[in-house]
């Protein structure tokens, strides 16, 4: 049987026996359920309805919208927001290329990160101290320091709007590596070894070897980057100009303000932005919660 | 034993094959880290240094400068939207301290405690509780300018069921700054509270029973085994607090532009006007070291208080 972990208190299942033997005991305990549940399920509306009140309004006319006093269901569902959306702005382009950045950034990352991780997991060479301590340093420096003169290096190689602006500077993180380097510590040298003594490069021992043993790591890393890369507001803000370049979180940002009277439109490009994230992580939300708690245990 | 005898057979064309093979091992983890480096010289190394240097100037865009000394720092103390752009930043990291961390630490708590004892609703409870926390802030903060909407918002209209009148939460100064750290807590609990349950879940359960043993009741177990167990994670949440506040833009950025009247500037916002608004780029440079400097400061105080357990154990 599942025993559910405890912070006070001796074994659970006795607690829980002695607990409902004791009628007085009992009464608590049932009272104790009732109000942290019933606290959850508040906490939990509390997060879940602006939510369903945004994913509504993309279906609201506007004058429903400006209703008083609000409603929540759409009184009569309309699809005329989501065809604006999609017909005054490059809605679909903004999807491709949050698509392609997030997935090549990712791929990139997932990469670049696991060979790094490998060599601070598993060689021992002059500096490494040093440079591991570089990558630790590296997690405190805050961007607005570099935001500037990022700028003026995305000035001189021509990378303003274009995909490799948005991938490449933020390619390898300090989190990725540290991660990756985690997971590597797990696999034993002697299969290492053994790969050696047979002939195989470093390069390939990595490849067929540490790849496919650390892919849990790979996966949990993978989520984390794309939805960072997904989510991300800022630095596509700082590189691209050229709204055939944006990516989608840039793009509704772009309509804030202008496009505040058509609150229908901005509402269902909302919508449409989060729902893949939401999808991804309904399917890998183990990876995520790993590689988020991996971190926090460093 | 392969290089040997490829040696003896083709004797002196295999010898620069044969270094590769002697020495690829060694060369191999250099090869292996230097992406980083390289990416990181060009976009971390360079800026940082460049950017100290222009804070020294003086100039408008990104071309003519003038070399200034000191002036930049000068004008940044007796600066009154600097004054508000750090108050209001240090406003926000006591919300994430104050608020959000101990909020989360209760619910993860209540979550591993007898009182929820069902396996999938604990499971439920989590993933609902983590849905902001994968949300683009843009979404976060298009989805709380309804919520905030002083005529048509969420809030209000709750409120108003209990006889409240409409608070202006992004209109009235005193407000607006609670307005955005509801904003972080809602946007930041689920994701707080895993760390606290990864910190819990690492506590060994025999502790507890022995300090049963020992008589001990549930708060003195609490205060003595749990909370000292607990101070890597909470090493790891202040820091996360504190770069979250520096790092606050988008919800001020979109939702009041810092205002009314600089009550919602954080330091990213006025760091991001200075350099791309008002083109004052050798300004927003001193800004960001100023800030810069006190990062350190608090990561300083935040090892000596919370970071003495390993948290910088060295490379093995």
């Amino acid at each position: 049987m599942e025993q559910v972990q405890v912070t006070t208190g001796i074994s659970e299942d006795a607690n829980l026996i002695r607990a409902r033997a004791n009628p007085r005991r009992r009464i608590g305990l049932i009272a104790g359920t009732t109000i942290i549940n019933l606290f959850f399920v508040i906490l939990i509306l509390a997060t879940i309805i602006p939510f369903l009140y945004m994913a509504f309004g993309a279906f609201k006319t506007n004058g429903e919208l400006f209703a008083t006093p609000i409603t929540f269901f759409p009184a009569q569902p309309t699809m005329a927001n989501m065809s604006a959306l999609l017909s005054n702005f490059p809605y679909a382009r903004w999807m491709l290329n949050t698509a392609i950045v997030a997935v090549f950034g990712t791929i990139l990352s997932v990469l670049l990160s696991s060979l790094a991780g490998f060599a601070f997991a598993k060689y021992n060479f002059r500096y490494k101290n040093a440079l591991y301590i570089i990558i630790l340093v590296t997690l405190l420096i805050p961007y607005q320091v570099l935001l500037v003169p990022r700028f003026e290096v995305l000035q001189i190689l021509h990378w303003f709007n274009s995909y490799q602006g948005l991938i490449v500077p933020n390619a390898v993180g300090a989190f990725g590596i540290l991660l990756m380097r985690q997971y590597t510590l797990h696999v034993p040298d002697e299969m290492l070894d053994a790969a050696r003594v047979d002939g195989a490069s470093e390069f390939n021992i990595w490849w067929t070897i540490v790849l496919p043993l650390v892919r849990p790591g790979l996966a949990a890393l993978g989520i984390f980057s794309f939805t960072a890369l997904w989510n991300d507001f800022f630095w596509p803000l700082i590189v691209t100009t050229d709204p055939s370049m944006f990516v989608v979180n840039l793009g509704i940002s772009s309509l804030v303000g202008p496009y505040d009277y058509q609150y229908g439109i901005l509402l269902s490009g909302t919508l449409l932005a989060a729902v893949p994230v939401l999808i991804v992580f309904l399917f890998f939300q183990r990876q995520f919660i790993a590689g988020l708690t991996q971190g926090a245990l460093k | 034993m392969a290089t040997a005898q490829a040696r003896i057979e083709t004797g002196k064309a295999v010898n620069r094959r044969g270094w590769w093979v002697r020495n690829q091992r060694k060369i191999a983890p250099y090869l292996f880290v230097s992406p980083f480096y390289i990416l990181f010289l060009v976009f971390g190394i360079y800026p940082i240094f460049y950017s100290l240097i222009i804070s020294f100037f003086k100039g408008f865009g990104f071309a003519q400068k003038a070399f200034y000394g000191l002036g930049n720092y000068l004008f940044l103390f007796q600066d009154p939207r600097f004054g508000h752009a750090l108050l209001n930043t240090t406003e926000y990291a006591l919300g994430s301290l104050l608020i959000l961390n101990p909020l989360a630490l209760i619910c993860a708590l209540a979550l591993n405690s007898i009182f929820v004892r069902w396996r999938p609703l604990k499971d439920f409870y989590r993933v609902a509780l983590f849905l902001p926390f994968i949300t683009s802030q843009v979404v976060i903060t298009i989805i709380f300018a309804r919520v905030f909407d002083t005529q048509f918002g969420l809030l209000n209209t709750l409120l108003g069921w209990f006889g409240i009148k409409p608070v202006g939460w992004l209109s009235d100064p005193n407000v607006v700054m609670l307005s955005v750290i509801i904003l972080g807590v809602w946007n930041f609990l689920g994701g707080t509270m895993l760390f606290w349950l990864a910190g819990l879940n690492g506590i060994n359960k025999d502790f507890y029973d022995a300090a049963a043993i020992d008589g001990a009741n549930r708060w003195q177990s609490f205060w003595n085994i749990t909370m000292p167990l607990l101070l890597p994670v909470t090493f790891f949440v202040v820091l996360q607090a504190i770069i979250g506040s520096y790092n606050l833009f988008a919800p001020v950025f979109l939702l009041t532009s810092g205002g009314p009247s600089d009550h919602s500037l954080t330091l990213a916002l006025y760091i991001y006007n200075q350099a791309f608004q008002n083109f004052n780029v050798s300004y927003a440079s001193a800004i960001a070291y100023v800030m810069t400097l006190f990062l350190v400061i608090l990561s300083i105080f935040n090892i000596k208080l919370f970071g003495s357990w390993g948290a910088f154990e060295s490379v093995q």
